[in-house]
């Protein structure tokens, strides 16, 4: 659906992105990952025409990115913000009309998600008169309200209470089955693994990983394993697994194990079972927020 | 080019419909109405409150007594000096005029009051005393007054504007003054609507709502949408200003006159008839000079030249604002603005207005960043057209190449936080590609 290729940013002395290739697929919901700083937010505004990339170049649906793309794309960014002094309804008219709405249309779209999101009644109002959290609602609605192909979000979940985070992500989650293509930009790792299907991390202006999340999750699978079992090992056969940490208690002993290759954890129970109870063996999988940690470190 | 609209929409509607913009229609017509019949109303009043001042001529020059007038009456005094002292403490009305008997060529006369004398009284005082001494001075040498008074020439000279179209008073004044008004005008919207721009574009910076603006349109559109928005605001308020002026002006007038004539005929004494009929001057004048001015000449010259000012000065009031975060950073960036805009309004008043057709007063006309002021000072006293067109299209030269400067910096700086900016700064953004 997306596809960017090799683009570069550079501003001044500093490179904000260094050719930078991503695929995302139709319908797909992807996590943009990586520390502050790395060129998430430029990579963003790129893909919103915001800026423009000095190489490279971003097809959408197979087309260059052009101006009519603009209704295509509902972008809530990082740092939000409304004018302070408008009537939300009015508002969001205006933004939706931006967007390519008619009038009419848009008025009965916005009418349609603030029953949704049960703020009827906030039409008249002005922002100035919103907490931080209802102005959120308020744009999220006025991210989506074209009924964008491709909504790109930018940190959606900072500032909200964990009652309406929920509520926007099973919004997000409704969209996305509807067939809107959705980009997470964050790093939160816990909304990534409940969310994303696949990811890409950009460190130092490059991407240093990229894929499916459960594609990359096996790359980062070393075969560690948790033993637990009761009764006494008397001899551990150090062709078969080495231990990497041991925990003895009244209850039984805990291992944590790497299994070497050539071997798996049937073999392992095959010589474990006849010796002691095993009581527990599960994989020890990295989560993502081990794998981000592990790659920005290198 | 529909999304434009709509910005230019916002940004108008949002300005108009504020209370802040109702008051300020309203009350700047009525406060100038309000002056227009507080001046009247004083020079009507005038002829109530004249001090009667009793003279007490110790010098004996001044037998003739002194001549009543519209500002003071006088009387010859029978009291000394002392009693007359003794009066003025008892009486708060009273005032007396001591001339001492020492008096000639020079020396001090005093005048005795509760209240202070107004200058008016006592200019009419000084002029009286220095005339009757004058004259006895004059006679003293042996020189004939009364001859002295037929050889006193009184030439004066009218100016006529001499054109192919035949020649016609030129009532400068009223023009002069129409002229004044609306370089004054220029000079103070060209800073409210100019700042206007920056704060508006500040508030859209620091509260974030632009980059989701400029997800939908180009940085230039929503920076001209507020120009040309705010700029329409402007306009509007001009002219609400000049039809309800206007409109004031028309009924305050009719409504006075008729009051002033009922007042001549019901006021039975002479002199104090004399003084309403003198002081008709400040209401008639200014219904006079309005009628003067060639309003269809000045008003669509004003509006292209305010127009014209106001779109190149408000573009680099929006790159100011785009540069910074709030109010408070924007002085470094407002001086080589408010630089330009101040030397021409000092020059205006104190060296065009001398020369308006001096090489010094043509090129301050001419160039776009100076023009709107100046050229509204030059226009009562004649600019030929051909100068006047120039600086027109010099003018709209001078926008758009403030305006693609601006957006330039515009682009870069909206999207710019937490950096302190300077000029050299503002260079680097100008040069970035797209």
């Amino acid at each position: 659906m997306l596809s960017i290729r090799n683009i570069v940013k550079q501003y001044a002395k500093h490179r904000a992105l260094d050719d930078v290739s991503i695929e995302i697929e139709q319908g797909s919901v992807f996590g943009l990952l990586g520390p502050n700083g790395a060129g998430k937010t430029s990579l963003i505004r790129i893909i919103n025409q915001i800026t423009a990339p000095d190489q490279g170049e971003i097809l959408l649906n197979g087309e260059k990115l052009n101006p009519s793309h603009i209704s295509k794309i509902g972008y809530l960014p990082e740092e939000r913000g409304l004018y302070k002094k408008m009537e939300i309804g009015e508002q969001m008219l205006y933004l939706a009309q931006l967007k390519g709405l008619s009038k009419a249309d848009a008025t009965s779209r916005i009418r349609y998600w603030f029953e949704k999101m049960g703020i009827q009644s906030w039409w008249n109002k002005k922002v100035e008169d919103l907490s931080k959290g209802m102005q959120q609602k308020v744009q999220f609605i006025a991210t989506v309200v074209h009924n964008p192909e491709l909504i790109i979000l930018d940190e959606p979940f900072s500032g909200f209470d964990p009652v309406n985070a929920q509520l926007i992500t099973n919004e997000i989650l409704e969209l996305n089955q509807k067939g809107a293509t959705i980009i997470f930009s964050t790093h939160r790792m816990e909304s990534v693994e409940q969310l994303c299907d696949s990811i890409a991390l950009i460190h130092k202006s490059k991407k240093i990983l990229d894929g499916k999340v459960k594609d990359i999750k096996d790359l980062y699978r070393n075969n560690t394993y948790k033993i637990a079992y009761s009764g006494v090992l008397d001899s551990v056969e150090s062709s078969l697994f080495t231990i990497s940490e041991e925990n003895k208690n009244e209850k039984g002993t805990h291992l944590t194990i790497q299994i070497n290759p050539g071997f798996s954890s049937n073999d392992v129970l095959k010589f474990l079972i006849p010796k002691v109870q095993v009581t527990e063996l599960t994989e020890i999988v990295p989560s993502m927020n081990d794998i981000f940690i592990q790659n920005v470190k290198n | 080019m529909s999304k434009i609209i709509l910005i230019i929409k916002r940004e108008y509607f949002s300005r108009v419909k504020k209370k802040s913009f109702l008051v300020m229609t309203f009350l700047v017509p009525i406060l100038i109405i309000g002056m227009y019949a507080l001046i009247f109303a004083l020079s009507m009043q005038g002829g109530d409150n004249i001090p009667a001042v009793e003279v007490i001529d110790d010098s004996g020059i001044f037998n003739k007594g002194l001549e009543n007038k519209k500002s003071a009456t006088f009387r010859k005094s029978e009291l000394s000096l002392a009693e007359a002292k003794q009066k003025v403490i008892k009486n708060e009305d009273a005032f007396v005029l001591y001339i001492p008997g020492n008096i000639s060529n020079g020396g001090t006369i005093e005048m005795f009051s509760q209240k202070k004398a107004g200058i008016s009284v006592i200019n009419t005082i000084e002029s009286q005393l220095n005339d009757q001494m004058r004259t006895k001075l004059l006679a003293d040498a042996g020189i004939d007054v009364l001859m002295l008074d037929k050889i006193k020439p009184k030439l004066s000279v009218v100016s006529k504007e001499l054109t192919l179209e035949g020649e016609k008073d030129s009532s400068s004044g009223a023009a002069m003054a129409v002229g004044f008004a609306a370089a004054i005008l220029i000079y103070m919207s060209l800073f409210i609507y100019g700042i206007q721009v920056m704060r508006g574009i500040i508030e859209e910076k620091t509260s974030r709502i632009v980059e989701v603006v400029i997800s939908s349109v180009k940085p230039f559109q929503l920076m001209m949408g507020k120009i040309v928005g705010i700029g329409l605001v402007g306009l509007t308020q001009f002219l609400l200003w000049i039809t309800l002026s206007i409109g004031l002006m028309t009924v305050a007038s009719q409504v006075m006159f008729k009051g002033k004539m009922d007042q001549i005929k019901s006021e039975v004494p002479m002199n104090k008839q004399a003084a309403a009929v003198s002081t008709d001057g400040p209401g008639m004048d200014i219904i006079k000079a309005v009628q003067t001015v060639d309003w269809t000449y000045i008003l669509p010259i004003f509006i292209i030249f305010f127009l014209g000012g106001y779109m190149l000065y408000s573009a680099l009031f929006a790159a100011v604002g785009s540069a910074v975060e709030s109010d408070t950073e924007t002085q470094q960036f407002m001086l080589p603005i408010t630089l330009p805009l101040l030397f021409t309004y000092i020059m205006s008043f104190s060296f065009i207005v001398n020369n308006p057709d001096s090489s010094l007063s043509f090129w301050l006309s001419i160039i776009p960043f100076t023009s709107p002021i100046a050229m509204m000072v030059r226009l009562p006293f004649g600019v030929p057209n051909w100068e006047l067109a120039l600086s027109i299209i010099l003018l709209i030269a001078g926008f758009i190449f403030t305006t693609w400067v601006a957006s330039r910096i515009y682009r870069v700086g909206i999207l710019m936080y937490g950096k302190k900016v300077s000029f050299a700064e503002l260079g680097k953004w100008f040069m970035y590609k797209e």
